[in-house]
């Protein structure tokens, strides 16, 4: 388990850091909590000639609410968001999905950022920035631009984003006041990937469903965005019915792949289960 | 690639020295410092044998290079004792509680107890089970090592409630 050599940087800037990117190209690769890279490189299926550590980058870390939007920076760590109240009060949604990722040591390490750029599908976060309609502010060398999370997923480990970028920034619409939110994940132990997991947030009037957004992790190449499901719901009175239909239409999408955690039936089985409680706890909560 | 510069504390101890950017910290601490309390069991980020505290936080120290942690204060079940220098309360009530067999898993589980009773100092059973979940145990069924975190829980909080 020794991974191949490497140069360590630890930039003090974001523009430093843009520029050893720019500068070593390909052989570079930037290392935030390293909790899903330095296994990767320990199985040499990662090699960079070169580690741009983004630890000491203090614009990195900042996080808060501004105008309408919770805004996270890149190295923010899961732990730090399950501990930030205000952040878990106007979008409780994040501490519940930060929650069922791995293990306490590894949120201690791992950020916000990683588990967005990283482009694993089984990794949590980036169905959830669906879900939450988030956008991605990215930094190169030719400057910068955002891409929205329903975007930005191409395939597995392949993203909109080119190498030589760095994600800063992770814009989320803070969900209106009494909105309903849930993250149901199925695993077989605590730090395992899911098996399937659903992330849904909606809002209603005088009990009629006027908004809902649904995404799911873990069931095809890349998170699932479920439009056409979530505009089932709205209009209804998210009744039993209505929610069994909207998982329904999201199971249709999932393109599941057979391995370790179970066949593609299984799969879409467990999946149309963790999107009825979700949408079931998610309609219970809003008001 | 030349070896780097790296300085850390140590257990209260400013340590420099010589090492490759990627030295896993474990092997740093177990095979150059000698400190062989935090063990390996899988090398992979799962077990959590090789919890050290690195600036506060609870971390595996098998899923981190030597040189993330330059400049970093690190505890190892070395740094960790009671006030007069005798063993922690932690390492007292897992000897009572029987929260060992073969104490392979043990250097992670007091480390990581160590920072979870300071981040929740009165924790339910709950929270210590959740608040361990990184830290695998093949002998023991985990219910004695629940009892023994719980039993120094009760314990700190008692001595200290004492000196107020
Ligand atoms: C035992 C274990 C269990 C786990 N369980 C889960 C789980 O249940 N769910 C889950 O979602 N994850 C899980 N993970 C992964 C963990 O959440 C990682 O922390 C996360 O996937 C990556 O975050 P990181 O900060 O560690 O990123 P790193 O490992 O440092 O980086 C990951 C990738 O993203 C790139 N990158 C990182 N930051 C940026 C940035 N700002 N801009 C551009 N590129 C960037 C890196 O170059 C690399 O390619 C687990 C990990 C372990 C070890
Ligand atoms: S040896 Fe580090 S987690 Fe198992
Ligand atoms: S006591 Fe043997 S692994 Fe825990």
């Amino acid at each position: 388990m020794i991974p191949a050599k490497f140069e360590y940087h630890r930039p003090d800037t974001l523009s430093e850091a843009v520029a050893l990117l720019a500068h070593h190209g390909d052989d570079a690769r930037v290392i935030a909590g390293g909790q899903s890279l330095t296994p990767m490189m320990k199985l040499r299926l990662a090699a960079p000639g070169h580690l741009v550590d983004l630890q000491a980058i203090a614009e990195l870390r900042a996080r808060g609410s501004v105008a309408g939007f919770v805004k996270i920076g890149a190295t923010c760590r899961q732990a730090e968001l399950i501990t930030d109240e205000s952040i878990s009060r106007l979008c409780p949604l994040l501490r519940e999905a930060a929650l069922q990722i791995a293990d306490p040591q590894v949120r201690n390490m791992g950020t916000i950022g990683g588990n967005v750029a990283n482009g694993d599908p089984g990794n949590d976060m980036p169905g959830l920035m669906q879900c939450l309609n988030a956008v991605f502010a990215l930094q190169g060398p030719k400057g910068g631009r955002e891409v929205a999370a329903r975007d930005y997923y191409e395939a597995a480990y392949v993203t909109s984003a080119a190498d030589d970028e760095i994600l800063t920034l992770i814009k989320i619409p803070t969900p209106p006041i009494g909105h309903g939110w849930a993250y149901e994940k199925q695993k077989r132990k605590i730090g395992d990937y899911a098996t399937a997991a659903a992330a849904v947030l909606l809002t209603k009037t005088n009990g009629v469903c006027d908004s809902a957004s649904i995404a799911m992790t873990n069931l095809g190449e890349t998170p699932l965005f479920a439009e056409e499901a979530g505009k089932l719901l709205v209009g209804s009175t998210l009744d039993e019915a209505a929610l069994k239909a909207a998982a329904k239409a999201a199971v249709a999408i999932t393109e599941p792949a057979e391995d370790g955690r179970g066949p593609v039936e299984f799969k879409r089985a467990v999946a149309e289960v963790m999107l009825l409680r979700a949408l079931k706890r998610a309609a219970g909560r809003a008001q | 690639m030349a070896k780097a510069h790296v300085k850390m504390t140590v257990n209260g101890r400013e340590i420099e020295a010589l090492a490759e950017p990627r030295t896993l910290l474990i092997h740093f601490l177990r095979e150059q410092l000698e400190l062989t309390g935090p063990h390996i069991g899988c090398e992979t980020g799962h077990c959590g044998a090789c919890t050290v505290d690195l600036d506060g936080r609870s971390v595996k120290s098998c899923n981190m290079f030597v040189a993330q942690a330059d400049g970093a204060n690190v505890t190892t079940i070395e740094g960790i004792q009671g006030e007069g220098g005798g063993m922690h309360v932690l390492q007292e009530m897992f000897r009572e509680h029987h929260g060992l067999q073969c104490g392979y898993c043990t250097p992670g589980m007091i480390t990581r107890a160590y920072r979870l009773l300071q981040e929740t100092p009165d924790p339910t059973e709950e929270e210590v089970r959740f608040g361990l979940a990184g830290n695998l145990c093949r002998c023991t069924g985990y219910q004695n090592i629940v009892k023994a975190v719980l039993a120094a829980a009760a314990q700190m909080n008692a001595s200290k409630e004492a000196a107020e």
